[in-house]
């Protein structure tokens, strides 16, 4: 049977990465430093993925990890949808990561950029759209030459703003491949766009007879490219987790703190029943964002479990957030309140890595209930 | 601390001694509560080991696999699941004695007699009065929506001992003679046209002091651990992945290709996620129970799943069309329990809306939610200091 709870070390995982956030992504300074030209907080990233070692938990020791699973990466996922932490985890460590573990790790160029993505010194991102569902068709944007060079255009790849290294999807003369490219190189020109999740960035990616190295060929390279989107979107769920999570507690808080009426906002029933709700919500989307994470870490039911936590955390985020919006009332239509960038994160993941109706379409032959 | 072992050799040990194919049913339900296999989280004595409840699964799974004849769950819920853990938890030796074997074995059936007409979900406003007289109270008033009143022969009561004070303090708690002089079981037919539940009339009906349950006064105290273990009873039910009411509705979409259309389907894979979440949350219920650390999400569930089972319903004669149209038996019966699967979709439908209503309305439980889990002010009370008799009705 799965384990749906939390375990001692994840707990401890857990309140590391909390307290950091606490300290380093206070909502006030995450909201100034959208404004600014470095969005992202590198130091902030360099603490959580070397020094806490979040960047390497499901990279095995041997590839210079920590060997421990999706389960605990769900956990610093919660904390990141807790926190909006301006940091690119979802691109490097989770998406660009998975990719590379899903190839033959036994090659030098996958061991050695995968040690680096784990000790949290290398910034990766896979040069997909963030919009792409596990079991897309596999991309045709970027076409390979003979000589190995990439040439194609994507838009919106998360973090690619800060990559280093880019894990492309390319169609060669061979058929599909996953290619490795230095963004550094020549050939290569990352346009920043502006995000509608203020703390999340997407960039454009350019690629014009760019360098590159094929880490896996046509009889893998869809597999490993689904591998690794199907391994993000369950892990999604967790971030959408801790974003309903934020939600219901800092909308209690304040309506505990609010009075009206000469009551505290809280004491209507109309409020706490919406409230009663969420919290029902939250119970549910904690307990398929559980189970994704520990289907992904045993290999068990993985399909089922990705859709269910997709179809069903997207909008219970999304909900969480507008009422959170709502019910704070017109404090929670201003910038200076972080709720907003809570709203942009719960869009923007609900479209990211498929939408909810994509999921229940995938899951419908799953579990044989046709169109 | 009893092991599995310990439990698989008690197993053994019961069923050489009483073969179920050759034991009478009544003599096997017998053995096996004096064998403190019945209910083994129990005390030694009452049908238990003290063990853990967790460990249940393995003895009820060796006995039913041996072909073992058990009680019947549905028939001795209330008992089950609400008057045995209040009696174990109130009672006396002599009522533990008493009571729980009977009620086990299903010798003797179980009602409630909380709910009146002008008291559902604000139960502490009840009438029912009981009066000192000697060493027995008299008992008047009337009780409703009573599950199984007409072939129960106890039932747990709450009465209004002190109409001076508070209307929670003023409270008894009483076990009931079903088949006392002064009690009168009506049938109360219902939205589906059966009569699942009852009125039932109490008329200066005599119940001895040594059938009270807890202090008087104290029936408030008492009636809380009943009403926590029936939300427990319900939330704690384990199904499987596209069971239950989606799983009806599932089986329909399978076998009938022609009544399917894309708008249903997307509201059926809907309703599907919600089944397969609720299920997972269930299990995570339970995991945290046996580590030891209850969590306060059973309250969310039952919510949850009544909106669930109302909108799998729904979608059922809806999928139905032409035949959701026609119902299957409009005429007057007393089941032994709710079925969902024993009869057509409208029924399923109908049957339903009763789920966001009985054990505690969806409203109730969003209050509880909202004041004890997430600690947000409670409404403003004016009942709290007023003499019962004061307050408007």
């Amino acid at each position: 049977m799965s384990d749906l709870l939390y375990s001692e070390v994840e707990e401890d995982l857990r309140a590391s990465v909390r307290d950091l956030f606490k300290d380093r992504a206070e909502p006030a300074a995450l909201i100034t430093r959208t404004e600014t030209a470095e969005p992202y907080d590198l130091n902030l990233w360099r603490t959580l993925a070397a020094d806490l070692g979040a960047a390497g938990l499901a990279v095995p020791e041997a590839l210079g990890g920590h060997g421990a699973s999706a389960r605990e990466v769900a956990v610093v996922m919660e904390e990141l949808g807790r926190s909006v932490a301006p940091v690119p985890y979802l691109g490097s460590a989770v998406l660009a990561t998975s990719a590379l573990l899903a190839t033959d790790t036994a090659q030098a160029e996958v061991a050695e950029r995968l040690g680096k993505l784990a000790a949290g010194t290398l910034i990766g991102a896979l040069a997909v759209p963030l919009s792409t569902a596990p079991g897309a068709e596999f991309p045709s944007a970027v076409t390979a030459a003979a000589d190995g060079t990439l040439t194609g255009r994507v838009r919106s790849v998360v973090d690619a703003s800060v990559a280093e290294l880019l894990v492309v999807p390319a169609v060669g003369p061979d058929g599909p491949g996953l290619y490795t490219v230095d963004a550094a190189s020549a050939g290569v020109t990352v346009t920043e766009a502006i995000s509608l999740d203020l703390t999340r960035r997407i960039a454009d990616v350019t690629l014009e007879n760019a360098a590159a190295k094929r880490v896996a060929d046509a009889s893998t390279a869809a597999s490993a490219l689904d591998t690794a989107l199907v391994t993000a979107a369950g892990l999604l769920a967790s971030e959408q987790l801790g974003i309903a999570e934020w939600a219901l507690t800092e909308t209690v808080r304040y309506l505990k703190e609010r009075y009206q009426f000469a009551r505290q906002v809280g004491s209507f029933q109309s409020l706490k029943h919406r409230l009663a709700n969420l919290y029902t919500d939250l119970v549910n989307a904690r307990a398929t964002a559980r189970y994704a994470a520990d289907c992904l870490a045993s290999g068990d039911d993985i399909a089922i479990a990705v859709a269910v936590a997709q179809a069903r955390n997207s909008p219970i985020a999304v909900h969480a957030a507008e009422e959170a919006i709502q019910l704070h009332g017109g404090i929670g239509m201003t910038w200076e309140h972080p709720a907003h960038l809570y709203l942009k994160r719960a869009k923007s993941d609900e479209i990211a890595l498929g939408t909810p109706g994509r999921h229940r379409a995938a899951l419908a032959p799953l579990i044989d209930l046709p169109a | 601390m009893t092991t599995v072992d310990d439990l698989n050799r008690r197993v053994a040990e019961l069923l050489a001694a009483y073969p179920p194919e050759s034991t009478p049913r009544q003599d096997f339900l017998d053995a096996r509560f004096d064998a403190g296999l019945a209910w083994i989280h129990f005390p030694e004595g009452l049908g238990g080991l003290n063990a853990p409840r967790s460990l249940q699964s393995v003895v009820d799974k060796e006995l039913a696999a041996a072909g073992a004849p058990d009680n019947d769950k549905r028939r001795i819920g209330i008992g089950l699941g609400m008057a045995a853990p209040t009696i174990l938890a109130f009672g006396t030796p002599e009522q533990h004695q008493r009571f729980l074997r009977p009620l086990w074995t299903e010798r003797e059936v179980w009602c409630q007699l909380f709910s009146e007409p002008g008291a559902g979900s604000d139960l502490a406003a009840l009438g029912t009065h009981a009066v000192r007289d000697g060493d027995d109270w008299l008992v008047t008033g009337q009780k409703v929506w009573t599950s199984g009143a007409h072939k129960s022969q106890w039932a747990i009561l709450v009465t209004r001992t002190d109409p001076d004070v508070p209307k929670h303090r003023g409270m008894t708690y009483f076990l009931c003679d079903m088949t006392a002089p002064g009690v009168e079981v009506r049938p109360l037919r219902q939205i589906t046209g059966e009569a699942e539940f009852n009125e039932v009339f109490l008329s200066e009906v005599r119940i001895p002091d040594a059938h009270r349950l807890g202090a008087v006064g104290e029936g408030w105290k008492v009636a809380q651990t009943t009403l926590m273990n029936e939300r427990v009873a319900i939330g704690g039910t384990e199904f499987p992945r596209d069971g239950g009411m989606v799983g009806v509705v599932t089986e329909v979409w399978r076998e009938r290709p022609e009544l399917r259309t894309s708008e249903l389907h997307d509201r059926l894979l809907k309703l599907w996620v919600e089944g397969e979440s609720l299920r997972l949350v269930s299990s995570r219920l339970r995991q945290q129970l046996a580590a030891g650390a209850p969590g306060p999400e059973g309250s969310a569930v039952k919510v949850a799943f009544s909106e669930l089972n109302q909108a799998a319903s729904g979608l059922e004669i809806e999928l139905l069309g032409d035949e959701g149209l026609r119902y299957d038996d409009w005429t007057m019966r007393r089941p032994d329990g709710v079925n969902f699967l024993g009869r057509e979709a409208g029924y399923r439908y109908l049957r339903a809306k009763g789920n966001s209503i009985e054990g505690g309305t969806s409203e109730v439980l969003r209050n509880i939610i909202a004041e004890r889990v997430l600690g947000l002010p409670s409404e403003p009370r004016i009942d709290k200091d007023v003499a019962w008799k004061d307050l408007p009705r």
